[in-house]
């Protein structure tokens, strides 16, 4: 069954190539998205780390903005890493005015400042895996605030960094980037 | 493999299909964002003014960086001269997000490229082929790009060097194992990483096109020939209408294998830069050749 599923990611620009890989790697087919049409008959989709400002312009000029916020609105699974995550939210830095504006979050962008501020750490998080995952933050947002149906899966240093509302799922940091494929799995039991 | 390495080679990871431009100030640095730039660089005049007008080309005046870091909120590049580890340091006291080493201001050092494994921020190198972009990443560059042969529009120089850098790797991908030491010795790199591109086919950091490019379509044949995004220097600010360049070029590099989008993109877009042909310039004119 989960064979069938197919993932799209968000090819506009980032690091799409190592989700693809990742799925792979859990036998899960992907498909590169870089249009309207290329969503027709996906079962998920990952939003990838990149640049936020790039992919958010590209999905206004390519009129898929609104086709892709429909859709999570009525259901797609959705996951945003880091620049993903900020296309998720609906508030940016405490201003309304987002990018796909569909999950109930308030990111702060280059919370930890400039790339001197990149770290790596590790966690348990129980919901997701039994051992500690490694987190890799990269110029990475985190998440001020949360609406009442957002669930908290993972802090660090008391910021919110992972977060599940309903079909969506957004993380400050790049499981795409580690060997561990906890998130990964995590999602796809989402899509299943 | 240490971490701070293993985040700066992330770092450029992100920067994967995308364009990284110019700006001379934090008004162009705007444009750039706006337009649709993953990362901006730095610099006190773009290559072709450097070129123009001669003298020694150094690291920017620290007050300009700063405006442009205060101005936009995606990362900033900013340049050293070849072996200027002081301004190097500089840089990173800035907190800048990437330094290129590069061959498009004055060299400080005729011997030593800087060893960048004593900074924490990442550097970005250029090469012409593989062996100097393997002797960079021993030296602790995180990312690479083509030399090219910048303030030029002419995309020649960059096209050699990324042909180049594939030749090699395919070169390498033939040998066996006993072969790989000879190879090392040959192309003057390190061995383990000589073995790392015998083994998977490809450098272990990304690699940017560089120097030269100045339409879409330039930027989507470098994308083709296997780049992982593009850098526009003098492209974009010295061309007639640079927001509406920046953005097709942006897209050019995503769209990098749709010939009917990127005929969509080349339309209408008023005078490129004016350019040199490589051919015409003197030897010592050709920034490529600095560095080794």
């Amino acid at each position: 069954m989960a064979g069938k599923k197919v993932i799209g990611i968000l090819g506009l620009q980032g690091a799409f190539k190592e989700h693809i890989e990742c799925l792979k790697s859990l036998d899960i087919q992907s498909r590169l998205i870089k249009s309207k049409e290329d969503m027709e008959g996906i079962d998920g989709i990952i939003l990838p780390g990149g640049e936020s400002t790039v992919m958010g312009k590209m999905l206004i000029d390519f009129k898929m903005i609104e086709f892709l916020s429909s859709k999570i609105r009525a259901g797609l699974p959705a996951w945003g890493t880091c620049a993903g995550m900020i296309l998720l939210a609906n508030r940016i830095d405490s201003i309304n005015g987002a990018h796909l504006g569909v999950m109930d979050i308030d990111v702060k962008r280059n919370a930890y400042g400039r790339q001197i501020g990149s770290f790596i750490t590790s966690q348990l998080i129980p919901v997701i895996s039994n051992n500690p995952i490694p987190l890799v933050f990269i110029r990475a947002p985190y998440i001020n605030s949360v609406g009442s149906n957002v669930r908290v899966l993972c802090k660090v240093d008391g910021n919110i960094v992972a977060v599940r509302e309903g079909n969506m799922l957004a993380t400050s940091f790049h499981p795409e980037l580690t060997e561990d494929m906890s998130f990964h799995r995590y999602f796809i039991d989402m899509v299943s | 493999m240490n971490e701070r390495y293993e985040l700066n080679k992330s770092l450029a990871e992100m920067f994967k299909g995308g364009v990284i431009m110019d700006v001379i100030n934090a008004e162009q640095a705007k444009i750039a964002e706006t337009a649709g730039a993953c990362a901006v660089m730095a610099l006190e005049r773009v290559p072709a003014d450097i070129r123009r007008d001669g003298g020694v080309a150094r690291m920017s005046d620290p007050k300009l960086i700063k405006e442009i870091q205060s101005a936009v909120s995606i990362p900033v590049m900013a340049k050293v001269r070849i072996g200027h580890f002081v301004e190097a340091q500089i840089l990173e006291a800035l907190e800048i997000d990437y330094i290129d080493e590069s061959e498009v201001l004055t060299p400080a050092d005729r011997v030593y490229h800087i060893d960048k494994t004593r900074l924490k921020v990442p550097f970005v190198n250029g090469a012409k082929n593989l062996g100097e972009a393997l002797r960079r990443i021993g030296e602790g560059a995180s990312m690479i790009r083509t030399k090219g042969e910048a303030g030029t529009g002419d995309v020649v120089e960059a096209v050699t060097h990324m042909r180049q850098m594939n030749e090699d790797i395919r070169y390498l991908q033939s040998l066996t194992s006993e072969q790989l030491m000879s190879a090392a010795k040959d192309m003057g790199a390190p061995f383990q990483l000589v073995k790392y591109v015998n083994e998977h086919g490809k450098l272990p950091v990304v690699n940017f096109a560089a120097g030269g490019v100045a339409t879409p379509a330039d930027a989507a044949l470098m994308m083709q020939l296997g780049c992982d995004g593009v850098f526009v220097g003098s492209g974009i600010f010295k061309s007639g209408d640079p927001t509406k360049r920046a953005e097709a070029i942006v897209k050019a590099v995503t769209y990098y294998d749709n010939p009917k989008m990127l005929a969509d993109l080349s339309e209408d877009l008023g005078e490129a830069m004016v350019g040199i042909s490589v051919s015409e310039l003197d030897e010592k004119e050709r920034l490529a050749y600095r560095g080794w």
